[in-house]
């Protein structure tokens, strides 16, 4: 909403400057974004009337004017425009005015002969040309006839207007309207109130003679009141209106239809004029649309209408689609010898609707969809009658007809004083809350011990409650000087959930291993499954579409992590950053019987990581791959770090998971339950993102490793103080056996006392024959209670080397 | 003898001298004192003199050893230290060349914040609570005063599942979830961090954002109080001298409603292009809980009261960090997250 700050001053008494009222306005509930000012030096700007016009004697496309500025003055003046003529009156720009953007004008000398000044377009004097009717965007600006020689353009023009830019909230839709803006200031000032007096007209008499109204809709439409002007003429508005509708945002046409938008800007209440004589029937029916109707807007367009709509008909057929456009047919045309002016109420959400499925907003749906105030329509039909016969566009018809069935019975809202401080944490005395109650003007209907009885003014519908009034006691108040308090209720513990700490720990933890978290959009697309290569039926299909993506691409809800981690990949590939391990924990969405069985999709947390590349290789190291292992340590730390052991874990290779390399996967187990998938991720899938280096992932369900006696188990083992013993256990056995159950079976085989075994050396080549491979152990004995001999650890040893040979037909190597 | 001891002497001292490393100390060392040594075989020699002159003799020859040993012990540890340095100086290295980093993991800009936040309001007693991203129109919504048709919905475009179902376009429908579960119990004191979602994609509005949540539910809990809770937030978060400011506004499941502003963390207040010369940044929304909330999540509003926020953890994280193109934080550029 744009509030012109002259017009501002004509409905109220203002002592401060726009930005102290600005201020004011924002801190109290209505957020002004900008203040504009045209702020042109009117000193140098005239109005002049063109006396001669002649053609530059050395140039084909200037003209010569000789101008009269008033006060007995002429000028010559050259300008290259081609819409000049004599009579005209024009806007002269003299030596030392500075136009728009910093012009200085000066006199010139053009071919020969000397220039006193400019005339100006209206570009130049800083006009928005999108405002005002096109026959003036181009060439010198032509001023009506009503202005004098000499006159400063900058008044006669309105430049020095201010403007305000409010950005209003949805409950304040009254502030679509001058004069509750003018009410809010004078709340907020103090100022007094110089409102527009106009005269109320009659019901019935001639305009009810004239034609009728039928209201079919009475849910959809409250109130319908019509009023008839006849001797119409539409001509362009006297420059004083069009001004002040530019200076608010909107285009001037003709007379009616700017005094309309003239009477909304001020009121906040839409209008429409209709054709009267092309009214069939001369009578409205307000009433829902038929099957198949149809209508073609002010806008040219053919819309098709749906029973849900409503709309404004004649005898016959809709006129108009109720309060979101009107008809063509029944335009308002210099043809037009009467009009029928509409005002009326409509249901906002109906309004909202009708204007959505049409695609169409309008300054009048904006304002219905928030409601009017209903008990000023007629006074405001009135109001643009007043207008029109004012400006002389017509003559009114005598009465009205208000068809305004159910009247509303507005019930007082009581508000207690003690609530209202117990609300604010304040210790307000109950004349300060009265006199804001006055400033708003809300009525006291009954005062007592506890507080009042209270009546909002109609336009207020948005003050429903007690608590409504509290706020405004408060804003009128001051936020600021409401004091700062911390709440005194019972202590209470702020903490997070056993689930949130396992998840704060697995994100600290996969930080700590230099991993780079990363957010991901929630949202994928089939593509993006078919990429992985997921089958029908997969559970990963089980997507959750949204009905209204903003693109496909964009289309559902994810159900793994692996494309928005792949396609971070790729966009730092492209970005030359090579060597990446990126995790991200977040969740992901199953339909999982949604919508048939379930109100609510399920939704999951999931850990997933990603490396590729390596780390660098230095002066000091060699490059360390970011590798299927290197992730497989990841994952082993991770899972320590939560309190599994390392040898509960299995990692069993599998060969079948869709998106991932048949010979480079394994499922990782606890206790035989599937926990978690690690792998590298299937060549033809990395093609699709374009990455051309190997790459590795894991993704866990958070839930499966959310097991209550591990995350509990946080007791220290002691650290013995007897001295441990190592090992080392070399083997050779064939490339079939797996590491891991070798390592297994020595576990197994070790007893209690075996504290470690770790693979220090895998050895495949010339001394050893092919298709087998040397696995070199270190094992360390260690008790808790005492010292171990050489014997106990001999034979534990042996134990070991038995089982491998009997189980692997492993080679002992000494 | 005397004269024996006196040659040996001077000539033992004269070979001390040439002394140069450890290793000839050593040999110098077995030489006069060792089981064969010269000096030792002359104190062995002492019992064939006379006995008259044998402790004149023994205490000559004692003199001697004393003497020595406590030169070849000064030489010694004086040789030892050069040595030390010798190899210490052999052992030098370049200071300069770079240090071997294991290499630091990072959070997310995103998770940072929230993090902070939670536990800025986990200091002041609220416990987290969280909800579900895919959302019942009646959380989202109804449950928070904004029943169909309500123009309010319309300050939130939002992403359908299905005509009852969507993505939730705030945390506020945890409000009421958490309502429905705690009641009839008090105090309800929570923050809720999580994703949200609207149809919005522009240079300053991402389809997917972040916002946190919080709710307090008591006997009796003031406006007063939410201005105090707010600050003290304010300025664990962005520093000391933080100021806010409370506008009024509007929101369908607060009332009264408020806009809060802090002073801006760029200029200190004093106008910038940050806070378009305002001083004031727009950070959060709050107000206190409307009655009409309080009752439908099961609570008499004349019994209790509460009040409630929201902020957006992208625009904290922008300010706090001066990141200037919202898009960076779901770009996931290594060499942007490297700098967390």
């Amino acid at each position: 909403m744009l509030v012109s700050w002259k017009w501002l001053n004509e409905l109220v008494e203002i002592k401060k400057t726009p930005e102290e009222v600005a201020d004011l306005l924002t801190m109290s509930g209505i957020e002004v974004e900008g203040i504009t000012s045209m702020s042109l030096d009117s000193k140098n700007l005239k109005v002049g009337l063109l006396e001669e016009v002649n053609k530059h004697p050395q140039a084909d496309k200037l003209l010569i004017c000789r101008v009269d500025i008033g006060g007995g003055e002429k000028r010559t003046i050259i300008t290259g425009a081609a819409n000049v003529a004599v009579g005209q009156k024009v806007p002269v720009a003299l030596p030392g005015a500075v136009l728009t953007g910093g012009k200085k004008i000066e006199q010139a000398i053009l071919r020969g002969v000397v220039s006193e000044g400019m005339l100006c377009s209206a570009e130049e004097l800083g006009i928005d040309v999108d405002k005002i009717p096109v026959e003036q965007r181009k060439g010198i600006y032509i001023f009506p006839t009503t202005v004098s020689a000499g006159d400063d353009v900058v008044k006669v023009l309105n430049l020095d207007d201010v403007v305000l830019e409010l950005e209003l909230t949805p409950n304040r839709a009254d502030c679509l309207g001058m004069l509750n803006i003018a009410r809010e200031v004078a709340a907020l000032t103090g100022g007094n109130l110089h409102l527009p007096v106009v005269k109320g007209s009659q019901e019935g008499q001639e305009c009810a003679r004239m034609t009728r109204v039928d209201i079919e809709a009475a849910d959809l439409c409250k109130r319908y009141v019509a009023r008839l002007i006849k001797d119409i003429q539409i001509v362009p508005s006297p420059l004083w209106l069009q001004q002040r509708l530019m200076a608010v945002g909107v285009r001037p046409i003709n007379n009616v239809v700017d005094v309309t938008n003239y009477v909304m800007m001020e009121t906040g209440q839409p209008l429409h004029a209709f054709d009267y004589d092309r009214l069939q029937g001369k009578r409205i029916v307000v009433r829902k649309a038929r099957e198949n109707e149809e209508l073609v807007s002010l806008d040219g367009q053919l819309r098709k209408l749906v029973p849900e709509m409503l709309v404004i008909a004649d005898a016959e057929k809709p006129v108009a689609i109720a309060g979101v456009m009107g008809g063509l047919e029944t335009e308002v045309t210099t043809a037009t010898k009467i009009i029928l002016l509409e005002a009326a109420s409509f249901h906002g959400a109906s309004v909202r609707r009708t204007s959505r499925a049409l695609g169409l907003r309008s300054e009048a749906s904006l304002r219905f969809e928030k409601t009017v105030d209903i008990e000023q329509v007629r006074l405001t039909a009135d109001r643009v009658v007043q207008l029109l016969a004012q400006i002389g566009a017509g003559t009114p018809v005598e009465g009205c007809v208000d068809c305004y069935p159910v009247q509303e019975e507005k019930q007082p809202i009581k508000l207690r004083v003690k609530k209202v401080n117990q609300v604010l944490g304040t210790a307000l005395l109950p004349e300060i809350m009265e006199e804001i109650l006055k400033a708003l003007q809300i009525k006291v209907v009954e005062k007592n011990q506890e507080g009042w009885l209270l009546l909002p003014p109609s336009y207020r519908r948005d003050l429903e409650y007690e608590v409504d009034l509290i706020e405004e006691i408060a804003r009128l108040y001051d936020y600021d000087k409401i004091s700062t308090t911390m709440p005194e209720g019972v202590t209470s513990q702020g903490m997070r959930t056993a689930e949130q700490k396992l998840r704060y720990k697995m994100r600290k933890t996969m930080v700590a291993q230099g991993l780079f978290e990363v957010i991901n959009y929630s949202f994928i697309n089939l593509q993006q499954l078919d990429s992985l290569g997921i089958p029908n039926g997969d559970p990963l299909r089980e997507t959750i579409t949204i009905q209204n993506p903003l693109s496909e691409e964009q289309g559902m809800m994810r159900t793994t992590l692996l494309p928005g981690l792949l396609a971070t990949v790729q966009r730092n590939l492209n970005k030359r950053n090579k060597n990446l391990k990126f995790f991200e924990l977040g969740k992901v969405y199953f339909a999982d019987g949604f919508p048939a069985k379930k109100k609510l999709p399920t939704e999951k947390w999931m850990l997933a990581a990603v490396s590729t590349g390596e780390k660098v290789k230095s002066w000091a190291y060699e490059a360390e791959k970011y590798d299927f292992y290197y992730l497989k340590g990841v994952v082993e730390n991770l899972l320590e770090g939560l309190g599994y052991t390392v040898d509960e874990l299995v990692f069993q290779a599998v060969d079948d998971l869709p998106g991932l390399h048949p010979g480079r996967t394994a499922l990782i187990k606890v206790k035989g339950k599937k926990i978690g998938v690690l792998g590298e991720v299937h060549p033809l899938v990395l093609e699709k993102y374009e990455i051309e280096q190997k790459l590795a992932m894991f993704n866990f369900e958070v839930e499966s490793l959310w097991a209550e006696e591990v995350v509990q188990k946080a007791l220290v083992v002691p650290i013995t103080k007897f001295p441990a013993v190592t090992r080392d256990l070399a083997i050779i056995v064939s490339e079939e056996v797996e590491t891991g159950a070798v390592d297994e079976l020595i576990r197994k085989q070790g007893g209690a006392w075996l504290q470690e075994v770790s693979l220090f050396d895998l050895y495949r080549g010339q001394q050893i024959q092919e298709g087998y491979k040397s696995l070199a152990f270190s094992l360390t004995w260690q008790a808790p209670d005492k010292t171990l001999t050489d014997e106990e650890v001999n034979s534990l040893h042996q134990k070991i080397e038995a089982a491998l040979q009997q189980e692997f037909r492993a080679d002992l190597r000494h | 003898m005397r004269e024996q001891l006196r040659l040996l002497k001077e000539k033992a001292e004269k070979e001390l001298l040439q002394c140069n490393i450890l290793d000839d100390l050593n040999e110098f060392r077995i030489k006069y004192m060792g089981k064969k040594g010269e000096l030792t075989q002359i104190l062995r020699g002492m019992g064939k003199l006379p006995a008259t002159e044998r402790p004149l003799m023994g205490q000559l020859a004692n003199e001697i050893r004393d003497n020595l040993e406590t030169r070849l012990a000064a030489l010694t540890e004086k040789m030892k230290r050069k040595e030390i340095e010798r190899s210490l100086f052999a052992e030098s290295i370049d200071v300069t060349l770079p240090g071997i980093r294991p290499e630091l993991g990072r959070q997310h800009p995103l998770s940072l914040v929230i993090e902070e936040i939670e536990e800025i309001f986990m200091g002041m007693g609220f416990t987290i609570e969280e909800g579900p991203e895919i959302e019942l129109d009646y959380y989202n919504f109804e449950a928070l005063n904004i029943p169909k048709d309500h123009p309010a919905r319309e300050m939130q475009d939002s992403f359908y599942i299905s005509p009852e179902v969507l993505l939730r376009t705030h945390t506020s429908p945890v409000q009421a979830r958490t309502m429905e579960k705690m009641r009839p119990h008090l105090p309800i004191k929570i923050i809720v961090p999580g994703k949200v979602y609207r149809r919005d994609d522009d240079a300053t509005h991402s389809p997917m954002f972040h916002q946190v949540e919080g709710l307090l539910i008591d006997q009796i809990v003031r406006f007063s109080d939410l201005k105090g809770v707010l600050l003290n937030f304010a300025q664990q978060m962005f520093g000391a001298d933080q100021k806010i400011r409370l506008r009024p506004s509007f929101f369908p499941f607060t009332e009264p409603s408020a806009e809060v502003d802090i002073s801006c963390v760029m200029c200190k207040g004093a106008g910038c292009r940050t806070c378009s010369q305002t001083g004031w940044l727009e950070v959060l929304g709050a107000g206190m809980v409307h009655p009409r909330v309080l009752e439908m999540g099961g609570y008499n509003p004349e019994e209790v009261s509460g009040f409630a926020f929201g902020m957006g953890v992208e625009r904290i994280a922008m300010l706090k960090y001066g990141i200037d193109d919202l898009r960076l934080l779901f770009e996931n550029d290594v060499r942007f997250l490297r700098q967390f």
